[in-house]
């Protein structure tokens, strides 16, 4: 069957289905909503690539070395490898393609700093990059589109995976949120790129569509899910009652120091206790460090659990040309102007380095079946370094499109019988009764807040066993509840409820597997940290988590990291010849 | 310290039921939106005479004036609902659809059409391959400042819906996709298709039928140069025609 099914429509999703429909299979491309509302477009900071357009000597083989190091040893090596080489004809792709990126004054791409390496390796939009990244693959995607090659669906929902009697996968299905059709699409492959998960930590600097729920659906299937409990929680977000809304690293990268108050005086803890890379520390010891001091210190501004964040000794006009976007987002949500008065943020959750398994061709253990983008796993070990991510996506999108091609040119599948689709969606259907019958007393929306509370406080940045399992029985509870749970709405027609509460019952799934994979991980890593295990623990612990479910919880298995080119050293950021390794 | 706050929704079970509106009162923080004040009904969706109802229904993802899902009229202007903050609101505050755009459900609407609109302007470069083709070509910085401002529309549809000639009799195909030419045709690499995006300009429901009642920059989240843009690209169209008749 010479057709691609992709779901989700991110920077990932678009790069899959543009790949595929070059090569001239057709593509069916599914997602939440229209491909530019998708998460990707919230990315502000930037994208790694050495492009060394500022003579500092950098390099694949550095950027390489920075995001191992970075990720505390935990990626394997080979994909890292051949994305950063692959980075910055990337970069250039989607110049070709009418990214605006910001210019030096001959005309190249500009660059910047974030944090984890000493070098300029950024290309950046003002602070929206990941708007313009994405609307240039949704455009490209669009031309397909035109052309006859790629249909959309925008507005469906992925359900589950069409596997046939081997265990392959043949298609997806999918219902539509706003008819509520049900319906099968065959394929001769899928790829996977729904995002990351963090709806599971309530208010996240992420957006409504990272529910996770198409990860966790999958699992339920016999899909791996690997590395669940890496969890990045960035440094630097505003507080909000909806949302943590995030100050990117770019406000960093280009000068923004971070201070507190102590004695009365400005104390800028990051650049007295990190001297080499100061502000710019990657995320998780950024986190940690304002965590140390606003929980452990009690210095937080005003009392308060916050830290500034401060541009206010920066030049407005050279500001406003390289960060309006997040200047735009603190001065609408606070009424304050950051170049006049030093911004006010807290860590949130961020980002899942963890995600479906896939092997270096970006396959599942479901042959047929791949993954790319924040939901699967490879590319960012225990720590992601900013500006990664969407490189991931990117890169991870195009190694997808094309290895499904392969498969679908290599045609050993045929045809897929209708009886198989059928069968597949009678079983979604029959699961939408079930939900649409449930009218008791608890409501999803709550049960999700407590959830939200419950992972945020205790399984992000500093974790305890003890909390660890209080969180496991708390999460049983949940899903003890969950099965009482009343929708308020029996409407056919566009039920949000339905959707919202379906989705729910994926995060307590994936909520489980990432506090199980936190509660056996006895040492501290990258993002992972634990008072009563402080050290890194590479002779028992380097190794990659994988959880593979079980109605009575996830069962957890490990597999050995890709260290082929890089051997494991001490990670600090202290001084230049520690992160070197001399 | 949460406060008190008074909503009227107007709502719609489907596209062809007829429409009510509904109040709520909820509890929000003070520095809430009105997003965070549809999340509390969802919490309790109960109306403001006490009676169950279903929870109103929506769009949104980025929540922070970003992606555009979140539009619709704020007692009776169009923005955001993401960035509309509810101590800046007179109450009761009024939440209507979006009215240039068929709805769905409450204050979910179908912006389909404005994604038709931007296949008509073929606004994108027409590429080679996603291969590896080395560098794309030099751009000055002040070509990148001015087409990055064009880059930041969201598809949101609040320049649809404040724009007079856009309506059920016009086929006008509305400003934000027109800016997208104008952008477009700036690019190096743009050029191959400008005749195309200059035909689709002058063709039918194209620029010349804008009234430049300048409503639509107005209105914009993303504060694109709308007016700029529409001028200019009249400005080419007018100059392609020109040549297109001397050259007959
Ligand atoms: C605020 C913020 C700023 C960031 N800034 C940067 C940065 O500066 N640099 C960087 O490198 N990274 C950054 N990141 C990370 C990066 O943006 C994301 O990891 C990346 O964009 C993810 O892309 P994706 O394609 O995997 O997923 P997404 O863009 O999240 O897309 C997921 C798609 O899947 C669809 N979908 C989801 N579930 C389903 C389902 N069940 N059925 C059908 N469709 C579904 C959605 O509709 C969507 O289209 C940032 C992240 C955040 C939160
Ligand atoms: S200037 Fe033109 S496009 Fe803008 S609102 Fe007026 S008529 Fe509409
Ligand atoms: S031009 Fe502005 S108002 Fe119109 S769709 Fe784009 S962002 Fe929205
Ligand atoms: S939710 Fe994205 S703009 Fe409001």
């Amino acid at each position: 069957m010479r057709r691609l099914v992709v779901v989700g429509g991110g920077l990932a999703g678009l790069m899959a289905a543009l790949k595929a429909a070059e090569a001239g299979v057709a593509v069916d491309l599914l997602a939440l909503g229209p491909c530019k509302r998708s998460h990707s477009a919230a990315a502000q900071g930037g994208i790694n690539a050495a492009l060394d357009t500022l003579g500092e000597g950098d390099s694949p083989e550095r950027h390489f070395d920075d995001t191992i190091y970075g990720g505390d040893f935990l990626a394997d090596q080979t994909p890292v490898r051949r994305m950063c080489e692959a980075a910055p004809a990337i970069i250039h792709l989607f110049d070709r393609m009418g990214v605006p990126f910001n210019r030096t004054p001959e005309g190249l791409i500009a660059l910047r700093r974030l944090g984890g390496t000493r070098f300029h390796r950024v290309a950046f939009v003002g602070a929206t990059t990941g708007q313009q990244l994405l609307y240039a693959a949704d455009e490209q995607v669009r031309r397909f589109e035109v052309a006859g090659l790629v249909k959309r669906y925008e507005g469906w929902e992925f359900l589950s995976a069409i596997l046939d009697g081997s265990g392959r996968c043949r298609g997806v299905v999918a219902q539509e949120l706003k008819s509520m059709e049900i319906r099968a699409f065959p394929a001769g492959a899928v790829v996977i790129a729904t995002g990351g998960p963090g709806l599971i930590f309530g208010r996240t600097t992420n957006s409504e569509h990272n529910n996770g729920f198409a990860a966790a659906a999958l699992h339920r299937q016999g899909v791996k899910y690997a590395n669940g409990e890496f969890i990045q929680v960035h440094p630097t977000a505003i507080p909000g009652a909806d949302k943590h809304r995030l100050i990117s690293e770019s406000a960093r990268g280009e000068g923004g120091r971070v201070w507190t108050l102590r004695d009365g005086k400005p104390w800028y803890f990051l650049e007295e206790w990190y001297p080499a890379y100061g502000n710019l520390v990657p995320r998780d010891i950024a986190t940690r460090a304002i965590f140390k001091v606003c929980v452990e210190m009690g210095l937080g501004v005003d009392g308060e659990n916050a830290v500034y964040l401060d541009m206010s000794h920066m030049d407005p006009a050279e500001v406003r040309r390289r960060l309006e976007g997040i200047l735009e987002i603190y001065q609408v949500f606070t009424g304050r102007d950051p170049c006049r008065v030093p911004m006010k943020i807290f860590p949130a959750v961020h980002y899942s380095m963890g995600g479906l398994w896939v092997d270096f061709d970006q396959m599942t253990n479901v042959p047929g079946l791949f993954a790319a983008g924040e939901c699967e796993h490879q590319y960012h070990g225990a720590n992601r370094l900013g500006g990664n991510g969407m490189l991931s996506a990117i890169f991870g999108g195009m190694v997808a499109g094309e290895a499904a091609v392969r498969l679908i040119n290599a045609g050993e599948a045929g045809p897929v019988p209708s009886s198989l689709l059928e069968a597949e969606a009678r079983r979604e259907e029959e699961k939408v009764q079930a939900l649409m019958r449930l009218d008791g007393p608890e409501n999803p929306y709550r049960l999700h807040e407590e959830l939200g509370e419950w992972m945020n406080d205790n399984v992000t940045v500093v974790r305890y066993n003890h909390q660890l399992k209080r969180t496991l029985e708390k999460i049983a509870e949940l899903k003890d509840r969950f099965s009482r749970v009343g929708l308020h709405d029996t409407g056919l027609w566009s039920n949000q409820a339905l959707s919202f509460t379906r989705q729910l019952g994926g995060m307590l799934d994936l909520a489980e597997v990432i506090t199980v994979g936190a509660l056996l991980r006895d040492e501290s890593r990258g993002a992972h940290y634990k008072p009563e295990f402080p050290e890194r623990d590479d002779a028992n612990w380097l190794k990659t988590t994988i959880a593979t479910y079980h109605p009575d919880g996830p069962r957890v298995t490990y597999e050995p990291v890709d260290l082929q080119f890089i051997k494991p050293r001490v990670r600090r950021y202290d001084t230049e010849e520690a992160t070197r390794g001399g | 310290m949460a406060e008190t706050v008074t909503l009227r929704v107007k709502r719609r079970s489907a596209p062809d039921s007829r429409a009510c509106w509904e109040e709520f009162r909820v509890r929000v923080p003070p520095t809430a939106n009105v997003v965070a004040a549809l999340k509390e009904i969802r919490k309790t969706p109960v109306n403001a005479a006490g009676r169950p109802t279903p929870p109103v229904v929506w769009d949104c993802s980025c929540l922070e004036g970003v992606c555009g899902a979140c539009a619709m009229l704020i007692n009776g202007k169009a923005r955001l609902a993401c960035t509309a903050l509810l101590k800046d609101l007179a109450q009761p505050v009024r939440l209507e659809p979006l009215s240039k755009f068929p709805v769905v459900r409450d204050l979910m609407v179908d912006r389909t059409a404005l994604f038709e609109g931007l296949k008509r302007a073929k606004a994108w470069i027409e590429l080679d391959g996603t291969h590896d083709l080395g560098p794309g070509p030099r751009v000055q910085q002040s070509l990148q400042a001015w087409t990055y401002e064009l880059s930041r529309c969201n598809s949101c549809g609040c320049c649809m819906e404040a724009c007079p000639q856009v309506n059920g009799r016009s086929a006008f195909i509305g400003p934000a996709p027109l800016a997208q030419i104008t952008r477009f045709n700036a690019h190096p690499l743009g050029e191959s298709l400008r005749a195309e995006r200059l035909e689709a300009a002058r063709g039918p429901g194209g620029v010349h039928e804008c009234g430049k009642a300048q409503n639509c920059e107005k209105v914009c989240p993303k504060r694109l140069p709308l007016v700029w843009a529409i001028a200019e690209l009249n400005r080419q169209a007018v100059a392609y025609s020109i040549r297109q008749w001397l050259s007959r």
